[in-house]
This record gives structure tokens, sequence and C-alpha cells, in this order.
């Protein structure tokens, strides 16, 4: 599957991440290869196989449903740029 | 040309567990700031998310009470979306395999007809923090207590025709899970809350109209409201030739109206994928099973049965059916007594649920609990008070914990029931009112509930209004 140079900005609007002019079109080239591995495997017959969501036979553990954490709210901000009155404060952001 | 309202509800019932869905956190209501909040919620570098066996019970308690499919093996998806009060940068939600499949319940509405609005699914989903911009001068405030709040999303299909459908629906919902014990209703809190789609169609076309999804609906009244607003503003749009733009709108209260919240152009595009963190979900059937051992009696169920064992009304059995504690009320009030249930359910819904109103007070934390009321209502029944009087000694017995017949004995409000006491009574009436004699007796007979009231008074409440009628009336024709 081509992909246009169209999509590329629309994806990194989409994740946020600054791509220059420059590297549009490297970038298409590089996600339409990747695209195209992926529709190599359209080829293989998946009749009778039932879908998964994940691989294996994995399934979920469960925990009980009770309170096992502490307030840790002073450690856990400390890395932050900037917190006040226990709020992390970021740009403002309106509506 | 007339036009057909089409709606469709998503609902956010907050989940009424201890810790939160992927995180051992507390979900307790009003903490400080980010106190809640630990490295899971976070999404800091490195952490897992566990699930809440808690969550996976509730769900299927809903399954279990709306007849709905349950998806042995569900999914959890990443959905992708960008906010300060999202800190993973993904909302973990279900996506294709939601926990509860399609499902339906039966609501009556205000005229006494029911209609039956199916479910499609019910999934489960981590809520948001919380945004504030009103408390710091240039920045946003974030706290992430909420953050990874366990909420069941319901999705109901567009089968609803009216805002009264729409609002019978949110009030059988909200009255359901707060029965089931899933979600304690709570729509200040933010506990339970409302999202509508909606769209009009030219009444017998087939195909629906472009709709509007309106958020932000904490209440049933603001529902209602919002849904009339956007009607009307749909209609007039189409009928002047325009057409209705797809996207979320925002109900304002304060102005009642909706308005256009964010665009469409790049909005739904979440790019869903399954949580490479969470394999499926199983439910077994045992667990199935014992979830379904422990339930509560069903709404529905509650309700016939009030009904057919109480001989009560349909307005009566759901006005105490609303909530659970109210339809457990008047159980215990009955609970080894002999008079008429329908005795007990004006009482509760009259007396004691206005009393309750005006104290701000739950039934729960009735002053007058069900064995007390029970032994007032005893008393009405057996005639030694009189229903007004009863109020009387319900109002003296509010506040402690003096029994009915205490405060009957203290304050000497005993029914007078001996004949000549009241022919006693009557008789000074009769004596200092000669003039209205004349006139009833001259065919202006309204006036016996003058008489009445005036020997009503003289008893000071107590004489027993059957006797005292029916002997006024001898009284007043023969004197």
């Amino acid at each position: 599957m081509a992909l246009t140079t169209d999509d590329i900005k629309q994806i990194a609007h989409l994740a946020r991440v600054g791509v220059d002019e420059a590297s549009l079109e490297p970038l298409r080239a590089d996600l339409s290869t990747v695209l195209g591995l992926i529709e190599d495997l359209n080829a293989i017959d998946t009749k009778g196989v039932e879908p998964m969501a994940h691989p294996g036979n994995a399934q979920l553990r469960l925990r009980a449903d009770e309170v096992s954490e502490e307030n840790r709210r002073e450690a856990l901000q400390a890395p932050s740029p900037e917190t006040e009155q226990g709020y992390f404060l970021v740009p403002r952001v309106i509506e | 040309m007339s036009w057909e309202t089409v709606i469709g509800l998503e609902i956010h019932a907050q989940l009424a567990t201890r810790s939160k869905i992927f995180s051992g956190a507390s979900t307790a209501f009003g903490a400080e700031p980010n106190t809640q909040a630990s490295a899971v919620d976070l999404g800091l570098p490195g952490v897992l998310p566990v699930v809440n066996a808690g969550v996976v019970e509730m769900a299927v308690r809903f399954a279990l009470a709306t007849d709905a499919h349950i998806t042995q093996r569900s999914q959890f998806a990443r959905k992708n979306y960008f906010y300060p009060d999202l800190p993973k940068g993904y909302q973990i939600s279900q996506m294709a395999l939601p926990i509860v499949g399609e499902g339906a319940v039966t609501v009556s509405l205000p005229d006494g007809s029911e209609k039956t609005i199916n479910i499609t699914r019910a999934h489960l989903e981590e809520d948001a923090g919380k945004s504030v911009h009103d408390l710091f001068p240039d920045k946003t405030g974030i706290d992430l207590n909420r953050a990874g709040t366990p909420l069941l999303e319901i999705v109901s299909e567009p089968d609803m025709r009216s805002a009264e459908e729409a609002v019978a629906y949110a009030r059988y919902i909200h009255a359901l899970v707060r029965y089931i014990e899933i979600c304690d209703g709570n729509m200040q809190e933010g506990s339970f809350r409302c999202d509508a789609n909606i769209s009009v169609r030219p009444s017998g076309q087939s195909e629906f109209g472009t709709r509007a999804e309106i958020k932000n609906l904490n209440s049933f009244r603001f529902l209602e409201r919002a849904i009339l607003f956007e009607v009307e503003r749909q209609i007039e749009l189409l009928e002047d030739g325009h057409e209705v733009v797809q996207e979320t709108r925002l109900y304002d209260s304060e102005k009642d109206e909706t308005r256009s919240m964010r665009s469409k152009e790049e909005a739904n595009d979440y790019r869903y994928f399954p949580d490479p963190d969470l394999p499926p979900l199983v439910v077994e059937d045992a667990f199935i099973e014992q979830v379904r051992s422990n339930m509560p009696e069903l709404p529905k169920v509650r309700r016939t049965r009030f009904i057919e064992q109480y001989k009560l009304t349909p307005t009566d059995a759901d006005t105490l059916m609303a909530d659970r504690a109210t339809a457990e009320y008047f159980e215990a009030v009955l609970d080894g007594q002999k008079f008429a249930p329908k005795l007990a359910a004006n009482w509760i819904i009259g007396e004691l649920s206005g009393r309750l109103n005006k104290e701000n007070c739950d039934i729960e934390h009735a002053s007058v609990q069900p064995s007390r009321m029970a032994q007032l209502l005893a008393r009405i029944e057996d005639g030694t008070i009189s229903g007004k009087i009863g109020k009387q000694v319900f109002d003296e017995m509010w506040g402690n914990d003096a029994s009915a017949d205490d405060v009957i004995e203290k304050k000497g409000l005993k029914q007078i029931t001996d004949t000549s006491a009241i022919e006693a009574m009557i008789d000074e009436v009769i004596a200092a009112n000669p003039s209205q004699v004349a006139e009833y007796q001259g065919g202006k007979e309204k006036l016996l509930s003058f008489f009445v009231g005036a020997v009503m008074k003289a008893s000071k409440g107590k004489a027993n209004p059957g006797q005292l009628n029916q002997i006024l009336r001898e009284k007043l024709k023969s004197s």
C-alpha cells in the first residue's frame, strides 16, 4: 500500500511527532515498505483460524479489589517540571 | 412536515469498587489532589496494569440484570488521544470485544405504557483525570485521582423517540445499577453521566438523520432540556434548507442551549488496537454462576411482586422502588403487621419522604426506622388515633427514640370514640352557632365542613372522624 506525504503529515500530527519537510519523503517510502510487508501476510489463507487479539494462550490474571497503594504524591511529583497545591501544572488548556 | 426524533444514550456508570480498575489506588471521592494517583495511574514508564476482579464481577452483574450476552473472552484496547489529564496518551477501553454484549430492558413510560430499549453493548474502561482551569492564572492544574477509576459504558441502540423516553430509560438504568450495587448513582459527583446521540428525520423515513452527540448531561432534567433544545435546533436547520453537522456538542445548563464543542475533522481517529499489556479477559461459567447466585431481586421482578402481593398501583410500586433502600424499608414496615400495605405505602411516599427531603436525609438514616413506623401505623389501623393525629405523633417521634405508644400516652392523643363525649362537643358547637345551623338546614350543605372543623378543634383533633360525621349529620337534621 502506497502512502502519500499527506498521510505522513496526518500520522505525525495524530502522534504529536514533529516531522520536518525534508524527512517526509524518506518516511513515506519506509512506512510504505512496512505496510507492503504486512500486505504480504494477507496472502495467507486464514479460513478456519479463530481471530486472536493476543498471541499464545495467555489470559488475564485478576487482583482482588483492595486498596494497596498509599499516598506517594511527593515522590511521584518530584520529577515533574511544575506542581502547585498538589496539582501538576501544564500550559493552559481551554476546550 | 412532521419530524421524528431518534435518540441513543451512552451512559458512563462509575463502578463502586474500592480500588481502581488497573491499580490498587483508592477510588474514594474528594481526596486532596493526586494523593490517590499511583505510578500506574500516572502512566510512569515500566508499570503494568493488573485488572481488578471486582470490576469484572460488576460487569457480569449488569449483564445478568439486562439479559445480556456475556463475552467470555473479551479484550482491552487502547484508545489513543492526547489530553493533559490522560497521562499515558491512551485510555484503556474495550472496542471489538466488550465484556457485555447485546441486552435489553423494558421501561415504564409516564403514560403507563412500556417500551423495550435494546442495549448494544457495555464495556469496561478507565476514567481520565480532572483538569482545573480556574485555580491558576496561566496554567491548567491536573488532578489524577480520578484517572483509572473503573467505568462501565452502557451504549443503547437508537431506540428512543422522545426526551421523555430517553429520561425514562436513563432513570431505569440509574435505578438498576444502584439496585445491583455496582454504582452509587451520584450524579453530582459524576458517578453516573449521560451522553445523548440525537437526530431527527421526516416521519416515515427509515434512514436515520445526521446525529449530534451531546455531552455533559449530569442530571435527568438537563438530559431532557438538552434533547428538547437540540431537536428544535436540528428541525429548524433542516426546515431552513441547511444540514445538520455531525459533531460533539456541549449542553450549557445556564443558557439552556447546546453548542459545538469540537470539529469532527480529526476527531474519532482514536486508532484503537488491542492493548499488548493485557491478554484476553476470560470469564468462566463457574464465575458467572457464582455472580448469579449473589444477585439481589431485580427491580422488574420486585415491581411485579409488589403489585401482586401488596395490591399496590403501578405508580406507587414505581415510587417505592425508585431506590432499593426505600423498597426494603417498605417491606420491613409490613413485616408481621396486619395493616393494609397501601397505608404503609402512603406514609412512606407522603409523610416520610417529605420529612427526609426537608432534612436532606436518606432513608437508611431516617430517625423513624421501620419498627417504630410499623407501631404508629398499627395504632392508626386499630383506631387508637386518626391519620391526622398520626402525623402529629410522627413529628413527635422524629429526632428521638420514643415509641408511638409513648407519644400517644404522654400527649393524651388517644382518639375519642366515646359517643357521649362526642355528642356533648357537638351540642356545644350547635348551640354556639345558631345562624349557621339555620343556613345549613336551609340547604347550604357545604357548611357541614364548618361544623366538622369546629367540633374537631374542640376535641383537639382527637374525635373519631367517622363517628363525628355521622352524629353531627343526625344532630343537625333534628335540632
